[in-house]
């Protein structure tokens, strides 16, 4: 696995997704408008915005889980590595292997803590035995940091930890495939603040594997994890930079009553 | 005076005492209802519920006892050596009951009565034209019986309506006597709704009581006729109402399996199927349309089932299949019993499974999905089995319902009672025969019209056997999730 990581690795400032004048409609209902975002690769971009500002929904756009909603329309181009990822020749389940997701309530199947995290190998047939997959299980588990604590049950059900567990059981399913950008979609908003916390820190270690995209309410969070914010009003993507920029001198002033609290 | 009446007038009382009440409370605060505990309205409803619904319940009460009373009493008069041959006091009663209500019926029209108690002829005459027939002329007792049934019947009804009028109104003397300014009427009548809703509850659980109870006394009156034994455990049911009956119920419990599993092993697939289909597949729209559709099927009448298994099924069955392949020449058959059964019971199983399915969250398919998974891969690995409990139990409460059937195994599966493995033979099951032992004209006596209970009480047993299961399974999957 390590020499994988180390092959893989490539430069920072590698752009790894990129948006340009991307649209979402619900029905007649325009949801996102003309937004442009450069994900870089190893690197942990925040969306921040009010409720109902389309952070989720564009979050959804990046590995085409929009596509279970019938009603939704996506246009504009999103490109992964350079190639677009709503080009009729992808296929969106392949697709969703490489770009990962955590969402916002903790949904670990009802199955046993193992199970859970081998799910994403095993529909995939990354494994040729059950050694590989013990392998891959025990090293996502240990990168969720979660390992310790559940080595020793990895056979009860997923649905039987804490809320905390339950979401850093998530994450390390989302890992197992290698993503190369997990979504994350608000991965805190259920959880306490050590757990909070917990998957923080997680987040800015998974920064060395993967690029990150997390949705947060929170404008701490966003600071305090994130290298680069993209803040969105209304469905309109209004700044989109450098996290200490963003939060310091923002440009735009609506950026700056949302931040400083006077909308929202 | 009659029991409508009766009714009326305790209804007018209520209205009444809803008026006074709530006229008395505004009056005790002069018109400024502030100074009430309640609305006025409570002081009124309160008042009315006091009145009437302790009346009603003795009425109730009175009804279902009073027969009970009454027939002992006539019952005793009847003089034993003048019962006819072969006939039981209780049989004889029953003659008493219809010369009673037949001269009820006369007096009713204006005829003078008392003449005809003294003469059996003229009064089985009399009875004839007003449509009541009697076999034989009453003997004396028989008349003596009648006389004093009516005669206590009429006492009875006159004790019980004042008895209801004086607890009416003794009810609204002590909801007025009650009402001050600071009485809590609201409270009260809050109070008094919930016994009320506790009440209606009670009735259901007595009634299931009070079934079971009766299904066990008769079953338990078979058993010291007919040996336990004989009835569970032997092959051969063969009744004969001239006694020497072979009563043994595996053929039956047999027949009812049989019919069920094919029941089941049609409907379960399908119904599974179409609810994966509605429930993950179809548009908005086009569940729409077919969920109904699919329900439909449900409030189809069980004989037109029937028919159809009998005019289509079996015939086409043993044209094409049990015939060319030597397993027999009869339409009526098992496997027609099932398959149209099975068609019956498609959408217990798929409307029931098409909500458990919905009611898995969708995070779940969510977090599958932004796997990679694909959408069948997704419901086989991750919907399904969350679903699990909750299909098992739709399932069972479907194998329910098709074990209880029975207008679909009489015209399908013919009546015949046998043991055999050939789903194209004629088979039948506990309820057909349930059916079949109690038509017709006989006493309820005899092992051959009793063994009826016994059967039913092994139904019920085994019917809420798996609805106990159902139930519990589906409470643990609800768990689950909360």
């Amino acid at each position: 696995m390590k020499d994988q990581r180390l092959e893989t690795r490539v430069d920072t400032q590698t752009i790894k997704i990129e948006a340009r004048k991307a649209q979402v409609y619900y029905g007649t209902n325009h949801a996102i408008k003309d937004v442009d975002v450069d994900i870089m690769d190893k690197t942990v971009t925040a969306f921040i915005g009010p409720s109902g500002c389309g952070k989720s929904t564009f979050l959804r756009c990046l590995n085409r889980m929009n596509d279970t909603i019938p009603s939704c329309r996506v246009e504009g181009s999103i490109t992964l590595e350079g190639e677009s990822i709503y080009d009729p020749r992808v296929d969106p389940v392949q697709l969703r292997a490489r770009i990962g997701m955590v969402f916002q309530k903790p949904n670990p199947f009802p199955k046993s803590i193992y199970d859970n995290v081998a799910y994403g190998p095993k529909i995939h047939g990354l494994t040729r035995n059950k050694a590989e997959l013990d392998a891959i299980v025990e090293s996502c588990l240990r990168k969720a940091a979660l390992w310790n604590e559940v080595k020793d049950r990895l056979q009860a059900p997923g649905t039987g930890l804490s809320g905390g567990q339950q979401q850093r059981l998530c994450i390390a399913r989302a890992i197992t495939t290698s993503p190369e950008v997990l979504l994350m979609d608000e991965p805190c908003s259920a959880l306490d603040p050590i757990a909070t916390a917990q998957v923080e820190e997680l987040i800015d270690e998974l920064r060395s594997q993967f690029s990150v995209v997390i949705v947060t309410h929170s404008m701490q969070q966003a600071a305090r994890v994130s290298q680069r914010t993209a803040f969105f009003h209304l469905g309109n993507l209004v700044e989109f930079g450098e996290t200490g920029q963003i939060f310091t001198n923002p440009k735009d002033p609506r950026t700056e009553s949302y931040i400083s609290g006077r909308i929202g | 005076m009659s029991l409508g009446l009766l009714l009326l007038v305790l209804l007018a009382l209520a209205v009444a005492g809803y008026v006074i009440g709530r006229r008395k409370a505004v009056a005790q605060v002069e018109g400024d209802i502030r100074k009430l505990h309640s609305l006025p309205p409570f002081y009124g409803r309160i008042t009315a519920l006091l009145t009437a619904v302790p009346a009603f319940f003795l009425i109730a009460a009175w009804l279902l006892a009073q027969p009970l009373f009454l027939e002992t009493k006539a019952l005793n008069l009847i003089n034993p050596a003048e019962l006819p041959a072969g006939k039981s006091a209780e049989l004889v009663m029953a003659d008493v009951r219809r010369v009673a209500a037949g001269l009820d019926m006369l007096a009713a029209r204006g005829q003078d009565v008392t003449p005809l108690l003294a003469s059996p002829t003229a009064l089985k005459a009399a009875l004839n034209t007003a449509g009541v027939v009697l076999e034989t002329e009453p003997t004396p007792s028989t008349l003596a019986a009648t006389a004093a049934l009516r005669s206590s019947g009429d006492t009875s009804r006159l004790a019980m309506t004042i008895a209801a009028l004086v607890l009416a109104l003794a009810g609204l003397a002590f909801g007025l006597s009650r009402i001050k300014p600071e009485y809590r009427a609201r409270n009260a009548t809050e109070q008094f709704a919930m016994w009320l809703l506790m009440a209606s509850s009670l009735i259901a659980v007595l009634t299931t009581v009070g079934i079971v109870a009766s299904l066990l006394f008769e079953s338990i009156h078979f058993f010291r006729l007919y040996p336990a034994s004989e009835f569970f455990f032997s092959t051969v049911w063969k009744p004969q109402f001239g006694g020497g009956s072979q009563l043994g119920i595996l053929p039956l419990l047999w027949g009812t399996l049989y019919v069920s599993v094919i029941a089941l092993v049609v409907a379960v697939p399908i119904g599974l199927m179409s609810a994966i289909y509605l429930a993950e597949y179809a548009s908005r729209s086009t569940r729409a349309w077919v969920k109904p559709a699919i329900e439909i099927l449900a409030g189809i009448p069980t004989i037109v089932y029937g028919l159809f298994a009998l005019v289509t099924v079996g015939p086409l069955l043993r044209d094409y299949f049990a015939s060319p392949l030597g397993l027999g020449n009869s339409s009526s058959s098992v496997m027609t019993a099932g398959l149209v059964m099975g068609i019956m019971v498609i959408p217990f199983v798929s409307s029931l499974s098409d909500d458990i399915i919905n009611a898995v969250p969708q995070s779940l398919r969510d977090g599958s999905l932004g796997l990679g998974a694909t959408p069948s891969e997704t419901i086989k690995q991750v919907v399904i089995p969350a679903a699990l409990p909750g299909i098992v139990g739709a399932v069972l409460l479907a194998a329910s319902r098709a074990i209880g059937e029975t207008m679909i195994v009489v015209m399908g599966a013919g009546a015949a009672a046998q043991l055999s493995m050939n789903p194209f033979e004629a088979m039948t099951t506990v309820t057909v025969k349930i059916v079949s032992q109690l038509t017709g004209d006989t006493e309820f006596a005899s092992p051959e019209t009793l063994v009826a209970f016994a059967l039913g009480l092994t139904l019920f047993c085994l019917t809420l056997a798996l609805n106990i299961v159902a139930l519990v399974i589906v409470r643990k999957y609800r768990e689950q999730y909360e």
